[in-house]
């Protein structure tokens, strides 16, 4: 690498990271110091700048759903619960999915191959929210409002991820695949004792990606669940806030934002080097 | 145990008019307990050939019998086959123990049994220290000697190997031709290992097949081959530097190539169109002009060490000899008499390339 002394230069960068720093970090700042005042400290102007002493307070109000305002008052802590088993059912389906339709499309010879990948290739190019009136009608029709099934199946299927792990099993070179047949390995057999471990840091980067995918999901729960019982966090944090002038509680609704911006927060941050590596290197 | 049987073996891609052959029929018997090498240049189908016995292409044509038992319809693992690949092919993830037991574990051998017989083949092949290792974590020598002991611990009727030395440095590859060598000594386990090095072929096998254009030229032991070559393919394909062939006209004792008439001390085969070999070893070189020799004109001197070679025309064609480095050698430009015993010419006919006479 080419190392510089240019004092100027530095400065400059530095100056243009911090800018970007408090660019993204100033709003979630805000929104930890809101979420630790009572609600009419907050909307005096100017709002304080440094934390309150209400943090445990609002932080168990908000999910337990003890004070009630004028949006919708259920228990955070429920709505965390459903948005923690959407994002992972959806990012251990999509895998688990992507992982068997790539190994089918690299590994087997079947009629209409190509145009069963050319058709998973094309649906990378429709977002959800192309299909998602025909899908709503589905899931209804089927009595899956309101239910995990009706949260994640419909969003499982995935041209990404099985893209991506057919472009890895393609690395994969063929005499492993006829090593593992002289040693007699049948097809699932080799599945499971070798591309699925080698494509370890694939999965966990997909993981990752996948998981905060799920966990962000705002415009398909919204029209899926009209349960309290069934939102996830993200439409909850919508619903706490009431149209119209009624004072809101915009304490426990910073507190929500917090708490739904954590878990993402720690799956990025523990699972980084994997993530990294899956995205980086190909381990052969 | 394994012997080979391959009965007109034929290899083609696609179907129809459009179908390309690239094996045209190979007929080979292999003995149960041999060592046998298949040789040949880049695209001749060896490996091709190999992989068929093995199971890893379908077999177009023909038959393929390991052990007296017809196997053109099974599947690999069930041909009683290990087979050694060019780059290894180890699972990356798994340790150097694991790689060799994966077979064994999959046809459901014994834990104990798994554990004896991968301990034996790591004592043999000297990989007790680095059983627990990745194979990244090897050198380039380790990994193909831990590719050979997961072959040798299924204990097969038959070792298919193709190419496993190319992978290794020069002075490895010497190394691990003896390794292999040795071990085919104790193990007398049927061998069939496929190579473009001629040198390979001739330390490794006891016999070998010289293969060219998916056409088996000749099989023979390396001796036979080298001395009495079946065809101009092999005469110009086995030997460094290759045997020196001229095209000619034979009549009596005559030869006539280029418009120029050579003597022959004795008479060729046949008279007509022929091909005459000479390997460079042959050629006897004498600084005084006769009538009866046949006139080279120096071009070129290579020193190797040992001996030294000459190269040079006669008439239109090129034309090398080897000497002893202490020999009395001619210089660039010089012309000299070359001559060669009868026994040492090798005569083939000019259209089938075939060999002529003894």
């Amino acid at each position: 690498m080419m190392v510089e002394r240019r004092p100027l230069l530095d400065m400059l960068s530095h100056a243009v990271l911090l800018v970007g720093v408090l660019v993204v970090a100033f709003p979630v700042y805000l929104t930890f110091v809101a979420s630790t005042h009572t609600a009419q400290e907050i909307i005096q102007a100017p709002m304080p700048l440094l934390p309150g002493d209400q943090f445990l307070h609002n932080y168990e109000a908000a999910l337990t759903g003890s004070e009630r305002g004028p949006g919708s008052g259920a228990p955070v802590a429920r709505m965390m619960w459903v948005s923690l088993v959407s994002a992972v059912v959806i990012a251990v389906g999509k895998i688990a999915i992507s992982l068997l339709s790539a190994f089918a499309i690299v590994y087997f010879r079947f009629p209409f191959k190509q145009v069963v990948f050319w058709m998973i290739f094309v649906t990378l190019m429709l977002p959800v929210e192309v299909r998602i009136f025909p899908t709503y009608q589905v899931i209804s029709d089927l009595g899956m409002l309101n239910s995990y099934t009706g949260l994640t199946v419909p969003l499982m299927a995935s041209a990404t991820a099985t893209f991506l792990f057919r472009q890895f099993f393609m690395t994969v070179p063929d005499e492993l695949v006829e090593a593992a047949r002289v040693d007699g390995a049948g097809p699932m057999r080799f599945f499971k004792d070798v591309l699925v471990p080698l494509s370890a840091t694939s999965i966990a980067a997909l993981f990752v990606i996948q998981f905060i995918y799920g966990w962000n999901q705002y415009l398909w729960p919204l029209l899926v669940t009209t349960n309290e019982n069934m939102y996830p966090v993200v439409i909850g944090i919508k619903r706490m806030i009431a149209g119209g002038e009624a004072a809101q509680q915009w304490n426990l609704v910073m507190a929500t934002a917090m708490l739904a911006m954590l878990p993402p927060a720690l799956i990025v941050i523990f699972m980084q080097r994997w993530f990294v590596k899956g995205l980086v290197d190909t381990e052969k | 145990m394994g012997a080979i049987s391959l009965r007109n073996v034929v290899k083609r891609y696609g179907f129809g008019p459009k179908a390309n052959a690239v094996i045209h029929g190979v007929n080979a018997e292999i003995e149960n307990g041999e060592f046998v090498v298949i040789v040949g240049p880049s695209g001749c189908g060896k490996s091709t050939l190999l992989r068929m016995v093995a199971g890893l292409e379908e077999i177009t044509g023909g038959e393929i019998a390991i052990a007296g038992r017809v196997v053109n319809d099974l599947e690999p693992s069930e041909r009683d086959i290990a087979m050694v690949f060019q780059n290894y092919a180890l699972y990356p993830h798994m340790t150097v123990f694991a790689n060799m037991a994966y077979g064994l574990k999959i046809a459901r051998v014994p834990e104990a049994e798994i554990r004896t017989r991968v301990d034996k083949a790591a004592k043999i092949l000297e990989l007790g220290p680095f059983l627990q290792r990745k194979p990244r974590e090897l050198s380039g020598g380790q990994r193909q000697r831990v590719a050979m002991g997961r072959a040798i611990v299924r204990q097969p009727a038959v070792f298919l190997f193709d190419e496993p030395l190319s992978n290794l440095d020069a002075k490895l590859r010497a190394q691990t031709r003896l390794e292999i060598q040795k071990l085919h000594g104790e193990l007398r386990t049927t061998s069939l290992f496929v190579t473009h090095d001629q040198v390979e072929a001739m330390t490794l096998a006891e016999r070998m097949i010289v293969m060219n254009a998916g056409r088996m030229e000749q099989i023979g032991t390396p001796d036979e081959v080298y001395h009495r070559p079946a065809t101009t393919f092999v005469a110009a394909f086995i030997g460094s530097p290759p045997m020196n062939l001229v095209r000619g006209v034979t009549e009596g004792n005559g030869f006539t190539a280029g418009g120029q008439l050579l003597p022959l001390a004795a008479p060729a085969p046949r008279a007509g169109d022929l091909v005459l070999g000479v390997r460079p070893e042959h050629v006897e070189l004498s600084f005084d002009l006769k009538a009866s020799g046949w006139p080279l004109r120096v071009q070129a001197l290579e020193m190797l060490g040992a001996e030294r070679l000459v190269y040079g025309t006669l008439g239109e064609t090129l034309f090398t000899a080897r000497l002893d480095a202490t020999a009395p050698h001619p210089k660039v430009g010089d012309i000299v008499n070359i001559g060669v015993t009868p026994e040492h010419m090798h005569w083939f006919d000019a259209a089938t390339t075939a060999r002529v006479g003894a």
